[in-house]
């Protein structure tokens, strides 16, 4: 589904990732772990289209296209989705209306005709009980005075709503108490499928217990140093990560 | 012949079609002196720096329009906020058009400045508020020489408008240029509510200069919410001078959203003559190609315990030129003052300008002022969220755009025309989002 290779990106004359390979195919789930200021946040923003940074080298293939040249939002309509660590406020937009514009451009630009009302607000009682959202909540302006938990259900109710094949999670977890995490990768949970994937990119093992991956990666200084299965991330919590820069050296 | 030699002359043939002998001609002969003395304000006037009126003066301008002209409701329909039920008062180069008006004198009046200024019944109001409030300067008192006809609406003590008021002012390009001065009168009394509506509409692309003056006299406890929609054609120009008197304990706010036009000017003042006032000026501007829109604001904090609060926005493509400068004067006695300013602008493109100048003189020593003025472009993180969800540059933009005005329309009290606005701006930013605004 995606295979990134040799990919290295810039921010302002800084090169941040420094050669990243990747392969993720339908029906798996994969974890970046890594410390701050490794490049987890940028690669998510680099596979989703963000301006300001340069890809410099390197190719993002999915779906056996290339689209590093593509806009964010084209690549969202190939059905890429980024589930942000900081998501925007938009006041006088209501969920539902947000929703509505996101769901119809993207049917727009495939050709189809915009979903029917019935159809719309069918679905969004249908996801936004998944998450176990309120009414009230989609009638309110999009993330304007939302606490950190109720941003991140959002996201997830995008996501649910958008039906993306690839779906990159960055730091969902961040700002969630534990109730919240528990809904919140309980609909990611659900959304799986065989022909869907997730990218989930994380601090800590924590989000892991919740959505168990097939395998986890090691970004360290903008590159992937390390990949194994979810044991890694066991190992990553209790050790932190000096034994894998210990290794690299060894090396 | 200079326009400012032109409306001279012109001045004696208006004196023949009015009543010389009345009061109100002592006013207007008074204020013509006036005018002649100090002529139209240049960019020397500290408070016309960023704003020439320079190449509309040029244009050879009708003082007068020739001939009445009717116009059918079909053809300006859609002028009108039509879904409310509403008094309207409409005017047609500036002469009253009796077919397209629903005015009223049943407990309350919204009828017209002419009779106001020449019926007996009325002398007693004209006498107490007409041009009392509005500063002796060289384009009121240019007004004030030629007014003749306008929006006179009187709201007695206790009473409540039970409907708003539409004032319509259309232009026909019957005359390839044309000058109007329309003159507004509001009194509204003790404990009396009213909210109003007025737009400036030309129906076609002649030349068309507009220097309204509306006075508005707001009695103790009284409500009074005013709207003024300026989408113009690309050859109006308005100059737009209205000034608001508070009585203790009354609220009133002023909204303008400046969609269009060639050159729009709003000097919007307010002065606050008892306590616990509330003040309200509120904007938003959209403008692009070479369009100009410059608000000029004064709230003169005369008395202890009041309020203000403005909130301008502006959004400004192509060469397109914004000005604000809001000025709060807070006098010694005005203890316990809260004063708030705020002007937001977001810059489309790297040839537009805005000239932002707020101005805050406070004589008193137990206040709480702010204001912040910033200027910026769209957010870009925003913009990739936007676009991160499959919504494209160009709507990801409107859609900024509109969340940015939002809390200046969110506070519009009537919801039809908020819904109205709203088409507004959406017609404006030139998309659909597959719902409405």
């Amino acid at each position: 589904m995606l295979k990134i290779k040799n990919l290295h990106a810039s921010v302002e004359d800084k090169e941040i990732l420094k050669g990243i390979n990747l392969e993720i195919n339908a029906g798996e789930v994969h974890a970046i772990m890594g410390p701050n200021g490794s490049g987890k946040s940028t690669l998510a923003s680099v596979i989703a289209g963000k301006e300001e940074y340069e890809q410099t080298e390197g190719e993002i293939i999915f779906e056996n296209e290339e689209i590093s040249e593509l806009e964010a939002d084209e690549r969202a309509h190939k059905g890429l989705f980024l589930s942000f660590q900081y998501p925007v406020e938009i006041p006088g937009v209501s969920v539902t209306n947000f929703m509505k514009t996101a769901i119809n451009e993207t049917r727009k630009a495939q050709g189809l005709e915009d979903m029917p009302a019935k159809d719309m607000l069918k679905k969004i009682r249908e996801k936004s009980e998944l998450l176990d959202m309120d009414r009230k909540f989609l009638s309110r302006s999009l993330n304007e005075g939302f606490s950190g938990g109720e941003k991140k259900r959002n996201e997830i109710f995008q996501m649910a709503m958008l039906e993306p094949k690839l779906s990159i999670l960055d730091e969902t977890d961040s700002g969630l108490d534990i109730d919240a995490l528990k809904i919140v990768s309980n609909g990611v949970n659900k959304l799986r499928t065989k022909d869907n994937a997730v990218l989930v990119i994380t601090h800590y093992q924590r989000l892991l217990d919740y959505i168990v991956p097939d395998y986890v990666h090691v970004l360290l200084d903008g590159k992937i140093v390390k990949s194994g299965g979810k044991e890694l991330a066991y190992k990553l919590e209790e050790q932190g990560y000096d034994w894998i820069k210990e290794e690299m050296k060894a090396l | 012949m200079e326009l400012k030699d032109k409306l001279i002359s012109s001045f004696f043939a208006f004196e023949e079609q009015v009543d010389v002998n009345s009061e109100v001609h002592n006013i207007r002969s008074e204020a013509m002196k006036n005018f002649e003395v100090s002529g139209f304000p240049s960019r020397k006037d500290e408070d016309w720096k960023y704003t020439s009126l320079k190449s509309i003066l040029k244009e050879d301008y009708s003082i007068f329009p020739k001939k009445e002209d009717a116009i059918e409701y079909k053809d300006v329909k859609k002028y009108f906020i039509h879904d409310i039920d509403a008094y309207t008062i409409v005017f047609i180069d500036g002469i009253y058009s009796s077919h397209l008006s629903q005015t009223t004198h049943d407990k309350i009046d919204a009828c017209l400045m002419s009779s106001a200024l020449t019926k007996d019944k009325y002398k007693p109001v004209i006498e107490k508020y007409f041009n009392k409030i509005a500063p002796k300067n060289s384009l009121n008192s240019l007004n004030t020489a030629f007014s003749r006809e306008g929006a006179f609406i009187n709201i007695p003590k206790n009473t409540v408008a039970d409907k708003p008021i539409q004032i319509l002012n259309f232009s026909t390009g019957n005359e390839s240029a044309l000058m109007l001065q329309p003159r507004n009168l509001v009194v509204v009394g003790e404990n009396a509510h009213v909210q109003i509506i007025e737009r400036h509409q030309s129906l076609t692309d002649n030349a068309v200069l507009t220097n309204a003056v509306t006075e508005i006299y707001a009695d103790k406890r009284a409500m009074v919410d005013y709207y003024k929609i300026q989408n113009d054609h690309a050859n109006a120009s308005l100059i737009d001078n209205t000034y608001v008197e508070q009585q203790g304990e009354s609220n009133c706010s002023v909204h303008t959203f400046s969609f269009g036009g060639k050159l729009t000017r709003n000097n919007l003042q307010f002065f606050q003559k008892g306590e616990h006032i509330d003040s309200t000026m509120k904007g938003v501007t959209i403008i692009e190609d070479k369009q100009h829109v410059d608000h000029n604001t004064l709230v003169h904090h005369i008395e202890p315990n009041c309020e203000s609060h403005q909130d301008y926005k502006g959004i400004y493509d192509d060469k397109s030129v914004g000005v604000f400068n809001g000025k709060v004067l807070v006098e010694k006695e005005a203890q316990k003052t809260n004063a708030f300013q705020s002007n937001n602008n977001i810059l489309v493109s790297d040839k537009a300008t805005i000239n932002s100048k707020p101005q805050l003189e406070i004589f008193a020593d137990d206040v709480a002022c702010s204001h912040g003025c910033t200027i910026g472009q769209l957010d870009e993180d925003a913009m990739f969220y936007l676009k991160s969800r499959g919504i494209p540059a160009k709507e990801a933009r409107a859609l900024l755009m509109y969340a940015f005005a939002n809390n200046v329309l969110s506070s519009v009290k009537i919801p039809e025309l908020q819904k109205r606005v709203n088409k507004l701006i959406a017609n404006k930013l030139n998309v659909s989002l597959g719902f409405d605004l």
